[in-house]
């Protein structure tokens, strides 16, 4: 029998789930605040949710040292941009970026899973989904993270929008209101902590909209 | 005074490539540089994070060139594991106004170097003031895959394209394979794919004809293979460019393919009295 090693084990799971919903003029964000391992809960009261410029945020799940890392990354090249270009990162500009940095870290990955939302260059609300190693899409809502196979056949359910590869074109914004769309949002992370163990406690929603970035939160079960 | 060519530098050279040698100033001519993980088992490594990540894969795509230029097809499901992350992935990556490639593996490796062989292509034609041939931007891919050959990549594409000397069709992969040909399919659902396609394929076929048989084969692979489905897109690249010629619901095509019998209102089935 050979001698077990002690070997450094470089990731850890941490669990929770985000959920991203583009509308019209607005878009949603919410991610649940428990951060776990194994068993154990570290913390009821995390945030998964970062602001990369005035008008994009992302959030992610997974490994969460990672996830602080990936957005110190993202944070220092948007302050680069900001000094080289004297104005914000679009949207669209900031989803490539992630991927491109997601990418570059192919052969050692960012154990994340991220989603970002924001505006796209005509105004109206978009959201961008990950894998871990970058790969993207521009969607009109995503869920990523341990609930994430609970909650998008729901959204696919009540958000289910025609396909942007079908020709001829059918337009692809979910027509919810934004109140809607909060409620949806919150029946959802309902309906997943009563079944997943890594989400609960408390519910964070972000809403971005023509007036600004608007913060929510909502209980939820803590065992 | 020596030519000032700092302002064509990305950003990118601030991470990763600080300190190389530039090649003629352009530093995106030289392989993006990526840090690795420092292990005794490399592979070992590899097999593990790719288990872990399950990065998106799985699909069907094909492509033929025929009388009046080349159809490129391909479904657009992406799954991890058996969870299917996308009904809606682009699997169809325009790298130019006359060139596709298509997607099939690890969806980042493909975005990623697809993406990378565009700029090249550009690059290419800033630097020789015309645009680059099929065979050239197929080399090109076929090259940086293989120098990466054995570290995981997952990429099966073809590189489809209209250039000076007609239709242009070659298959590249993350084995460093590169192959020039008419008919390709690839991708999980390929098997199924194939077996459409070459029943029906014809070299004198009209461009409607052409990508009707592509649009059917795609069909008959999402209907058999389970890691394939969504919507199955084509395209076609003539002397003037690639156009997108439809994008379709398989499950409608199912049952425009076969459409199911009106019969008249039955008795339900009788329950078996105990």
């Amino acid at each position: 029998m050979s001698k077990q090693q002690a070997r450094f084990e470089p990731y850890d799971f941490n669990g929770g789930t985000c959920v991203a919903i583009a509308g019209a003029d607005y878009c949603v964000v919410a991610a649940d605040t428990r951060m776990s391992t194994g068993y154990n809960i570290l913390t009821r009261d995390y945030s998964k949710i970062y602001k990369l410029a005035d008008k994009c945020l992302m959030a992610s799940s997974g490994f969460q040292a990672d996830v602080r890392a990936l957005q110190k990354v993202l944070g220092a090249k948007h302050l680069i941009y900001q000094h080289q270009h004297n104005k914000q990162m679009s949207c669209p500009a900031m989803a490539r970026l992630l991927s491109n940095t997601l990418y570059y870290k192919r052969f050692f990955p960012y154990y994340t899973f991220n989603v970002l939302v924001g505006f796209d260059e005509e105004g109206k609300g978009c959201v961008y989904t990950y894998d871990a190693v970058g790969s993207y899409e521009k969607v009109g809502y995503s869920a990523q993270g341990s609930g994430a196979k609970l909650i998008m056949p729901v959204l696919d359910n009540q958000l289910k929008s025609p396909s942007p590869l079908l020709l001829p074109a059918l337009d692809a914004v979910t027509p919810l209101t934004e109140a809607e769309a909060i409620d949806v949002v919150k029946d959802v992370f309902a309906s997943a902590t009563e079944r997943d163990i890594y989400t609960g406690d408390k519910l964070e929603i972000v809403i971005v909209n023509a007036d600004g970035i608007r913060r929510e939160y909502a209980e939820l079960r803590k065992d | 005074m020596k030519f000032d060519t700092s302002g064509l530098e990305s950003t990118a050279s601030v991470f990763g490539t600080a300190g190389r040698e530039l090649v003629d100033g352009f530093a995106a001519a030289a392989p993006p540089a990526f840090e690795l993980p420092v292990t005794k088992d490399f592979d070992g490594f590899q097999k593990e994070a790719v288990q872990m990540v399950k990065p998106a894969k799985g699909t069907t795509t094909l492509a033929f060139i025929f009388k009046e230029g080349v159809i490129v097809a391909a479904d657009s499901r992406a799954s991890m594991g058996g969870y299917i992350s996308s009904q809606s992935v682009k699997k169809i990556i325009e790298i130019n106004p006359y060139m596709l490639g298509t997607m099939a593996g690890g969806a980042a490796d493909c975005q990623f170097w697809h993406r990378n062989l565009g700029i090249k292509c550009r690059l290419h034609e800033l630097a020789n003031k015309r645009r680059i041939s099929v065979t050239g931007a197929s080399k090109l891919l076929a090259n940086i895959l293989f120098s990466y050959r054995g570290m995981g990549l997952s990429v099966g594409t073809m590189i489809a394209g209209w250039d000076e000397t007609g239709p242009g069709l070659y298959y590249v992969d993350s084995e460093g394979g590169r192959l020039k040909g008419t008919r390709f399919s690839v991708g999980s659902g390929s098997p199924y794919a194939y077996g459409v396609l070459d029943s029906g394929y014809r070299f004198d076929m009209s461009i409607e004809e052409a990508a009707e048989l592509g649009r059917r084969a795609i069909y008959h692979a999402t209907f058999r293979d389970g890691a394939s489905g969504g919507v199955a897109s084509v395209y076609y690249v003539g002397a003037n460019g690639w156009t997108k010629l439809s994008g379709d619901d398989v499950s409608e095509l199912h049952y425009k393919y076969y459409p199911t019998v009106p019969t008249e209102a039955s008795e339900p089935d009788q329950m078996v009295e105990a």
